[in-house]
């Protein structure tokens, strides 16, 4: 029976398209409750949640990885919001000329490997006394996230119908009142949405943290790095744990925040 | 006393439309400045910089047959892992938004929708350790593997070199390119591919022959942006296998945290830009060789 063989094909795909996602979550969240674990045992010997009160105790560095990483996250928002937003005006609303050359412009950070790059930056952040600060780290940060906030707060803006605009002009509104009362608000979940986008990646962010805050400033990403390099993988896994949770939450609830019309302009 | 100025240089009258878009390059001017004190100028030092000598304060080219004595295995080996994981995240990606556009049972077409996201936003580092205690000796594949009888315990081994790189990769990677590409399908007028299965050619071909071509453009975009990422993703190769070969990235690192040796560092970062660069000029060329204008 060619149709339930066809099932049964798509049925084990999936399933093997499963293992393959949730298998490594699933063989991380392992190690986050196990005690005690070494080969050839196929599971913990020992279970418990001794070391999430290692990572969580008021001492330790891991809190002070997070509150750091969480700091410094809202700090690169802030940041990149005070830059994109009149960048996104701009773009989305004002008559720029080479509107489109400008907003390749943006694409370039994603257009070079960003290694290199790096360490430069890190070097020339050390002339300038930045390294190891959080100032340093921030604007790090922000230019990573720089063509996601400015593309996504441009789509924002353009998506904002012109006629309400208008009539809010038409009944004696200035522009700035016009853009205070009428633009920003229905522009306000497209740069929510860019916010979140930006915090997720100044908190995930390793690769600049590694050269420009090490060794004085620790986020929760060098954190995971430094214990699984010590081969505590109850540590990393627990810090991989409180990283993977913002993520996933973002992946399934991306739709509501960037709505299609709002997509739909990204980079146009 | 300062002599006055000429009335007819005092003030030009500035037309409404002029006045906007200054008013919009004023916007613009804190992004731009941003964009280019912590990109444009960081990246010119790089590639000076991997011209430079130093302590003789002059140029020279030194630096790069220094990078080609020491790491010339390390750059092949870069450009066969970043290769081959692009090509499989291309063909993994394609094969699940076209069974998500083609599928004919709806149920599997729903779950695999669910599933395929899950890695979209989980950092490159997260992604590192999950697969560092996934893919080791005693990690969860080898144990399911010998719980199924596939292999015995002696075989167990460590994937945790190149190719756990390359999975890393496809695992965090794929899920992106499948995203743009099934967004882009769904925009395709459906009409060919009715037609196509009404004269009865099967769901692959019709992927291959019809769908494919008509998103080839989002296909290569996702592609090259995992390209460039991957060609730049330092915590994967050193958590997966720091060991030698391994991959640039990691030596670049390492020449600067143990030698503060940024000649050679800067000169492997210039091969860097130049693998993406030849990725690039082959992309632009398709286009060109396709309908006379690079896409």
């Amino acid at each position: 029976m060619p149709r339930a063989f066809g099932g049964a094909l798509s049925g084990l795909i999936l399933g093997l398209i499963a293992f393959a996602i949730f298998g490594p979550i699933a063989n991380m969240l392992l190690w986050t409750v196990a005690e005690v674990w070494y080969y050839p045992h196929k599971l913990p010997l020992e279970w418990g949640f001794s070391f999430w009160e290692r990572v969580f105790r008021p001492q330790g560095n891991a809190r002070l990885s997070l509150l750091n990483s969480v700091l410094i996250a809202l700090s690169t928002v802030v940041v990149s919001l005070a830059i994109a937003i009149p960048a996104g005006l701009a773009l989305g609303r004002g008559r720029l000329p080479f509107r489109s050359l400008f907003l390749l412009l943006f694409l370039l950070p994603q257009a070079f490997p960003s290694l290199a790059v790096h360490m430069n930056i890190a070097r020339i952040f050390y002339g300038f006394g930045l390294n190891g600060t959080y100032a340093g780290v921030v604007l790090v940060h922000t230019i990573q996230g720089l063509v996601f906030s400015v593309w996504i707060s441009t789509a924002a803006f353009a998506a904002v119908d012109r006629e309400l605009e208008e009539a809010a002009r038409n009944l004696g509104a200035g522009s700035f009142r016009v853009f205070r009362t009428v633009t920003l608000p229905l522009a306000l979940p497209g740069i929510l949405a860019s916010a979140i986008f930006v915090f997720l990646i100044s908190l995930d962010e390793f690769t600049g943290t590694y050269f420009v805050g090490v060794p004085d400033v620790t986020t929760l990403p060098l954190l995971l790095f430094t214990a699984s390099m010590e081969g505590n993988y109850q540590i990393a896994s627990i810090t991989a744990l409180i990283l993977l949770v913002p993520s996933i939450a973002f992946m399934l609830a991306v739709e509501k925040f960037l709505k299609a019309e709002v997509l739909a302009k990204v980079g146009s | 006393m300062a002599p006055r100025p000429a009335p007819n240089c005092v003030s030009l009258p500035v037309n409404a439309p002029d006045r906007k878009s200054l008013a919009a390059i004023v916007l613009m001017m804190p992004a731009l400045a941003t964009l280019c004190v912590l990109f444009l100028y960081p990246l010119g030092y790089s590639l000076l910089w991997a011209f430079r000598n130093e302590e003789q304060d002059t140029w020279t080219f030194a630096n790069f047959a220094k990078s080609f004595d020491f790491y010339s295995t390390d750059i092949i080996f870069t450009v066969l892992i970043v290769t081959v994981s692009t090509a499989l995240i291309g063909i993994c990606s394609i094969l699940i938004a076209g069974y998500l556009a083609l599928g004919e049972n709806r149920v599997a077409v729903l779950i695999l929708r669910w599933l395929y996201r899950w890695p979209l936003f989980i950092p490159f580092i997260v992604a590192g350790q999950l697969m560092r205690t996934f893919l080791a000796k005693n990690g969860m594949m080898n144990n399911i593997l010998v719980s199924g009888g596939v292999i015995e315990p002696l075989q167990a081994v460590s994937f945790l070199d190149w190719r756990g790189i390359v999975v890393t990769f496809v695992w965090k990677q794929t899920p992106f390119v499948t995203l743009l590409l099934a967004g882009a399908i769904a925009t395709l007028d459906r009409s060919t591919v009715e037609a196509a299965r009404n004269l009865g050619a099967r769901r692959i071909r019709v992927l291959v022959e019809i769908v494919v071509p008509q998103v080839s453009t989002t296909l290569m975009v996702g592609l090259i942006l995992s390209y460039v990422l991957m060609m730049s993703v330092l915590s994967v190769p050193l958590m997966i296998n720091a060991q030698s070969p391994t991959m640039i990235t990691v030596d670049m690192a390492w020449r600067i945290n143990s030698y503060g040796d940024y000649e050679v560092a800067n000169a492997l970062g210039f091969v860097s830009y130049a693998m993406t660069a030849v990725v690039a000029w082959i992309y632009l060329r398709q286009g060109i060789r396709q309908d006379g204008n690079p896409r």
